[in-house]
């Protein structure tokens, strides 16, 4: 159908999947002509729409505009969670609200942070980045002088290795996207690649490892395969565009896309070229998976595929029937995402769900699926694909190879275990009412 | 020697291509020496290379622990004192779940973490503020209570590394190749 054919007219949706999931094609052509064809099918509330009149906003002159512009005071519940409000001696972090976001970017202000003895307050006049241990010569870096090499601009994920622990638990926690998958966030980073750097303090070919240290009042400190630095590895200067917030390592940070948060080491002052790995506190123990039976998984890195509905999600219950976008983010440490399915009934049948492009190598990808709600129950899943051939493992499956707790977690704040990454499903009831489900 | 060696192997491996892109490069790094970076070059290897001189025994670290460590991770290593100050005593079977609290004893595959952790972070209000006497009375005291070395075995850089750990042949490569 051509284009002008196909203005003001409202095709009949093409279900493809139970419970009323239909073909993403719907998307391609205008947004208005999907709405309409739903609409036609469903009508939302009855109700017809009230003349309209002036709103007091127009009728008075604004505000100044500000130097530094904040979200609108209607957004003010579009905040971080905190796992430390009393202000403890002990770790803090904060987690992204996902099911308040779209796109894919997250704001600076919103980026998921975790800092285990505080965000150290770093004048970057005085900050100095060393490369030493096997190489040829020991070099001393300012944020002065990385900012005065060619940068490069990448997007990527960041994501906690304890993200989504709740879901370790042995019964669905009824908690938000938030709450559940907070600890990841994409961005847009800006910096130098790492090799550039190795290169000219000329590493020994000896050296397997990178000894990666903070400033911070820990010195925390992680162990960097050099197969990895010379991959895809940068030291950040820029985070979306401005210098990186103090909660995510300004002045510079080592950003290794896809691999475990812990390891993109904030506040970066020191990478030592070494023969063998630390064995670091944060790797020996923090960031290493207990299996069931008793061995552990050390050095997993890699942050594997993983996708969650943030629209619908707990916390919006549905109002009315008719058309909805199924929305959510789906990333992998191992590539681009090739494919997300997603099932409105519990994963007995699914549907191939529209990826909002550019996809990017190891960064949130948006997916969109097409829906009409009819009011019944339905179950929301979504499973995601990478372009290496991973699959996202259902719940069960998940379990069945790394186990979950014998008692139900009571906080969402504790991190049972790290790396989970099974499918998440939402359970809509027949008034709208959203919960947590294992399928 | 070794630095010429190493060197040596990099032009090899890399090629001219990589000698020319060298030169091209910014190189806005300043020579530094690594005598005048010493007092930030902390991280200790499993193997013990980097660990300073010194020495300390669970004695010596038993009062240490009172004054600098017992505030907070409570009366002879218990935890629980102050939240997030987890046992640094004990610690039950890996075999009871995949939730089980991970600990020295249960779980650390090398006593050179102890003794990096406490001299590079603790006492969390203020870090780096030990000797290196008494960071290896701390790590002696913490490794005796948790029964892995004797009551008057004196740590050092020579015998630390040489404590066993009963965990440490129980991990496991997921990733070999990405090493």
């Amino acid at each position: 159908m051509t284009d002008l054919a196909r203005r003001g007219r409202a095709p009949t949706p093409e279900f493809i999947a139970g419970n009323g999931l239909i073909n993403r094609r719907a998307l391609l052509g205008s947004g208005l002509a999907v709405a309409g064809a739903l609409a036609t099918g469903a009508t939302a509330t009855g109700a017809a729409a009230e003349p309209l009149k002036e709103d007091p906003w127009g009728l008075e002159f604004g505000q100044i505009t500000p130097a530094l512009q904040t979200p609108s005071p209607f957004e003010k519940a579009v905040v971080r969670t905190l796992s430390n409000p009393e202000g403890e001696l002990r770790n803090s972090h904060a987690r992204t609200p996902h099911h308040l976001l779209n796109g894919t970017v997250t704001p600076n202000s919103l980026h998921f942070s975790i800092n285990h003895c505080g965000i150290p307050n770093i004048d970057p006049a005085q900050h100095k980045l060393v490369i030493h241990g096997m190489v040829r010569q020991p070099l001393e870096f300012t944020l002065d002088t990385l900012s005065r090499y060619p940068l490069v601009t990448r997007m990527h994920f960041l994501e906690c290795a304890g993200n989504s622990a709740p879901m370790f638990s042995n019964e669905p926690m009824q908690i938000t996207a938030q709450a559940l998958h907070g600890l990841a966030s994409n961005s847009e980073w800006t910096g130098v690649p790492l090799s550039v750097l190795l290169d000219e303090a000329g590493i020994d070919a000896r050296a397997k490892w990178l000894i990666a240290e903070g400033a911070d009042a820990q010195h925390l400190d992680r162990s960097i395969p050099v197969k990895k630095a010379y991959d895809d590895a940068l030291v950040v200067v820029y985070q979306n565009g401005e210098r990186l917030m103090p909660g995510n390592g300004y002045p510079m940070r080592l950003l290794v896309p896809g691999y475990q948060g812990n390891m993109n080491v904030k506040f970066l002052r020191r990478l030592k070229a070494v023969d063998q790995p630390a064995m670091s506190m944060f790797e020996t123990k923090t960031y290493s998976q207990l299996l069931p039976g008793g061995k552990t998984w050390r050095f997993h890195f890699l942050m594997e595929v993983k996708s969650f509905i943030t629209h619908p999600s707990l916390g919006h219950n549905l109002k009315d029937r008719g058309f909805y976008a199924i929305s959510g983010v789906a990333y992998s440490g191992a590539g681009r995402i090739s494919k997300v399915m997603v099932s409105a009934d519990g994963g007995k049948s699914w549907g191939e769900a529209a990826l909002q492009g550019p996809v990017h190598d190891k960064a949130f990808t948006r997916f969109i699926m097409p829906w009409r709600w009819d009011g019944q129950p339905a179950v929301l899943v979504s499973r995601a694909w990478d372009e290496a051939g991973n699959a996202q493992p259902m719940r069960a499956e998940f379990v069945a190879a790394r186990g979950q707790t014998s008692k139900p977690l009571t906080s969402p704040l504790g991190f049972p275990n790290q790396h989970y990454n099974s499918t998440t499903s939402w359970a809509v009831d027949g008034k709208g009412e959203i919960k947590h489900v294992y399928v | 020697m070794s630095m010429f060696k190493g060197t040596a192997a990099v032009a090899l491996a890399l090629g001219l291509a990589a000698v020319a892109a060298q030169a091209d490069s910014p190189n806005l790094g300043k020579p530094i020496s690594e005598s005048d970076l010493k007092t930030w070059d902390i991280a200790i290897l499993p193997d013990g290379t980097n660990l300073p001189p010194g020495r300390g025994t669970p004695a010596e670290g038993a009062k240490l622990y009172e004054q600098q460590c017992q505030a907070c991770h409570a009366e002879g290593g218990k935890g629980g004192g102050s939240p997030g100050a987890g046992p640094l005593v004990g610690g039950p079977p890996l075999t009871d779940g995949i939730d089980t609290v991970k600990t020295i004893q249960n779980y650390y595959a090398y006593a050179t973490t102890v003794f990096d952790y406490i001299r590079r972070a603790m006492p969390f209000q203020a870090p780096r503020s030990l000797s290196d006497d008494e960071v290896y009375a701390l790590t002696a005291y913490i490794l005796a209570a948790n029964k892995l070395i004797g009551e008057s075995d004196v740590m050092d850089a020579k015998t630390l590394p040489q404590v066993k750990m009963p965990n440490r042949d129980n991990f496991i490569l997921p990733y070999p190749d990405r090493i």
